[in-house]
């Protein structure tokens, strides 16, 4: 019973907390960290439980944010209406590509996840006719206040983690693990290891592809590089997933929460502590010091991969064991 | 006919360097059965490496000597304190190390910003943009040169995997990694001398590179993307199928840029990609069987 009682507790101060706060800048962190909980637990899905890394769900979420954006340019269709198209566009992209690639073995899916993403980045810039190539697609937002933005990625954010919880904890979630254990002994127990591939897939991109609609009608504003970045999308959505938990449903929550913290943290130079110094100091070493920790977000990124990976495998929520034994000086045996 | 034959030149020139590029990827691919996604980035390394060299007056040809020796530490380095101790490592996904690889190369594309800035550098030489005539078709002295110097590196490989102990431990690692130890090699140590032998062997395809090519922290990821399609379609860990790999995506990319337009020139690697995936899934490798 109290298992289940952070999730509906963390659900309720979510759902209060535009109440309490008011703050524009707060809440656009708080969207952007309920997108990421979206990103992260599709990715999540099928790179934790399937065992098909990708590197790629950038395409997905780029196709959807695509969709809705070109809705509208096109034949001035709400690009609400492409929230629901989005992810079902971006489940179609991913159904050809899961057909070409899941009959193959080894790092094939990995590779080819990476194609994927940069060759339809490629073809966003190129076919400028179409997507308006490098100058991108510009919306007016329907909402000036971010609150309800807000409630609409905190649904999509429910929804999505508590189907991911679903089906795994159904009979396709099984066949998913078992596929990630062991591929030839679930073949040989009769599962069709490509289609339940595919099927968890085709899940995750429609997860994608919806984030990525709800974030062309949030930001009002892509291009190509923004939404098919690989740094930004791709490799993200696998930091996510890593640092929070790979194979832990509520992984990806807090691999979200930490990464938009972190983000954050060298975006505004440690909350601007940095410049507060150099102003406080008047010393120029802080000056340049604020300079560089607001380019340092990447670096972190990759010392950040390089640390976890290194000590903490399994992610923030998968050894958190691990993580009381060493760091709280907790044994649970005694 | 002489812009066809001109493309085809363009092509297998670069296509001699892409080998070179491609070799180390399908070394360290064969022996870890891992994908480096740091290799453009080792590569974009050694490119500053040339370029700093270069400001000193250092021959970008001679700075052979020093970037690959230096990328081939690096790659020890990487080797053996960030990829080996993870094998030991108990996790639900086999693909770590593969990751740590990005993790990698994000840090050296960002190092390499904060020392050198995103700006574009170039290195003036004096054959960068000399060209000789083989009847109609011009042959550009640089990549001309960069062609001669990746064959040698390509024969002197072929050489030392073949006929060396240390190359046979390395092939018979690839081969059956449990037997080979069984054998009596130091199979941990044949991994950390791949990844060298892998960087290095960038590294040099930097160098080659470095002339007539613009540097910047960035040309990492492009490179590394054009080294897994090699891969690819050469056939995952086979050397042989790494330099068809390396001549075909060259070809390819220069018959794009002539007779689609230059913008599609990287879109055409990625179709020969998805097609080779579609039609020949195990790559050249699975037509010549080495």
């Amino acid at each position: 019973m109290k298992k289940n009682l952070y999730p509906l507790v963390l659900l309720a101060v979510l759902a209060l907390l535009p109440l309490a706060v008011k703050s524009n800048y707060f809440l656009h962190l708080m969207i952007l960290f309920l997108l990421w909980i979206v990103i992260g637990s599709s990715w999540n899905l099928l790179a934790g439980f399937t065992g098909q890394v990708s590197f790629g769900h950038a395409a997905f979420f780029g196709v959807g944010a695509y969709t809705a954006g070109l809705l509208f340019q096109h034949l001035q269709v709400s690009p609400w209406w492409g929230m629901a198209l989005g992810g079902i566009v971006a489940m179609l992209i991913g159904l050809p590509f899961g057909a070409i690639c899941f009959p193959l073995r080894g790092a094939y899916f990995a590779l080819a996840s990476l194609a994927l993403g940069e060759g339809i980045r490629h073809v966003a810039t190129i076919a400028e006719r179409f997507t308006g190539g490098m100058m991108g697609i510009m919306i007016m937002p329907t909402f000036t206040s971010k609150v309800p933005y807000y409630y609409i990625a905190l649904a999509l954010a429910i929804l999505s983690v508590l189907s991911i919880q679903v089906i795994t904890r159904s009979k396709p979630g099984y066949y998913f693990v078992s596929i990630r254990e062991d591929q030839d002994a679930a073949a040989s127990l009769g599962i069709n290891t490509t289609l339940y591939k595919n099927i968890s897939l085709s899940i995750s991109a429609f997860w994608t592809g919806m984030a990525g609609a709800l974030y062309m009608n949030y930001m009002g504003f892509i291009d190509p590089h923004v939404v098919f970045s690989l740094h930004d999308y791709s490799v993200m959505a696998i930091l996510v997933a890593i640092v929070g938990g790979v194979g832990t449903i509520y992984g990806p929550t807090v691999g979200a929460f930490i990464m938009v913290a972190f983000q954050e943290i060298f975006r505004t130079g440690f909350f601007g502590f940095f410049d507060y110094l150099a102003k406080a100091t008047g010393s120029s070493t802080f000056t340049t010091l604020s300079g560089a920790v607001h380019q340092a977000h990447v670096l972190g990124f990759g010392i950040l991969v390089i640390v976890v990976i290194l000590y903490l495998p399994n992610g923030v929520v998968g050894d958190w064991e691990k993580i009381k034994r060493n760091v709280f000086r907790i044994n649970p045996a005694g | 006919m002489d812009v066809f034959l001109q493309t085809l030149v363009a092509g297998i020139l670069k296509g001699g360097l892409y080998a070179l590029i491609g070799i180390g990827m399908t070394l360290i691919m064969g022996v870890m059965g891992i994908i480096n996604l740091a290799h453009g980035q080792l590569m974009m390394l050694a490119m500053y490496v040339t370029f700093v060299l270069n400001t000193m007056g250092v021959d970008p040809y001679l700075s052979l000597f020093v970037a690959m020796p230096l990328l081939f530490l690096l790659g020890i380095v990487i080797q053996k304190f960030l990829l080996n101790p993870l094998i030991k490592v108990e996790t639900i996904l086999p693909e770590n190390q593969v990751l740590m690889t990005v993790g990698i190369g994000m840090v050296l594309t960002e190092i390499a910003r904060f020392a050198f800035s995103s700006d574009y550098k170039y290195i003036t030489t004096k054959y960068a943009n000399q060209t000789f005539y083989f009847g109609n078709i011009s042959f550009s002295m640089a990549l001309t040169i960069a062609f001669g110097i990746a064959l040698a590196f390509t024969a002197a490989m072929f050489w030392f995997l073949l006929k060396t102990d240390l190359g046979r431990s390395i092939r018979a690692t690839a081969q059956d990694k449990d037997a080979a130890t069984l054998m009596g090699v130091n199979t941990g140590r044949i991994t950390v001398v791949t990844f060298g032998l892998g960087s290095a062997l960038v590294a040099a395809a930097g160098c080659l590179l470095a002339p007539v090519y613009y540097i910047f922290p960035d040309l990492g990821g492009p490179f590394t993307a054009k080294a897994f399609i090699i891969t690819i379609l050469g056939g995952l860990g086979s050397t042989v199928g790494a330099i068809f790999g390396g001549v075909t995506l060259g070809l390819a990319e220069s018959m794009g840029a002539t007779y689609f337009g230059m913008e599609y020139e990287d879109i055409v690697g990625l179709a020969i990609f998805i097609l080779v995936l579609l039609f020949l899934p195990g790559g050249f490798k699975r037509l010549t069987k080495v």
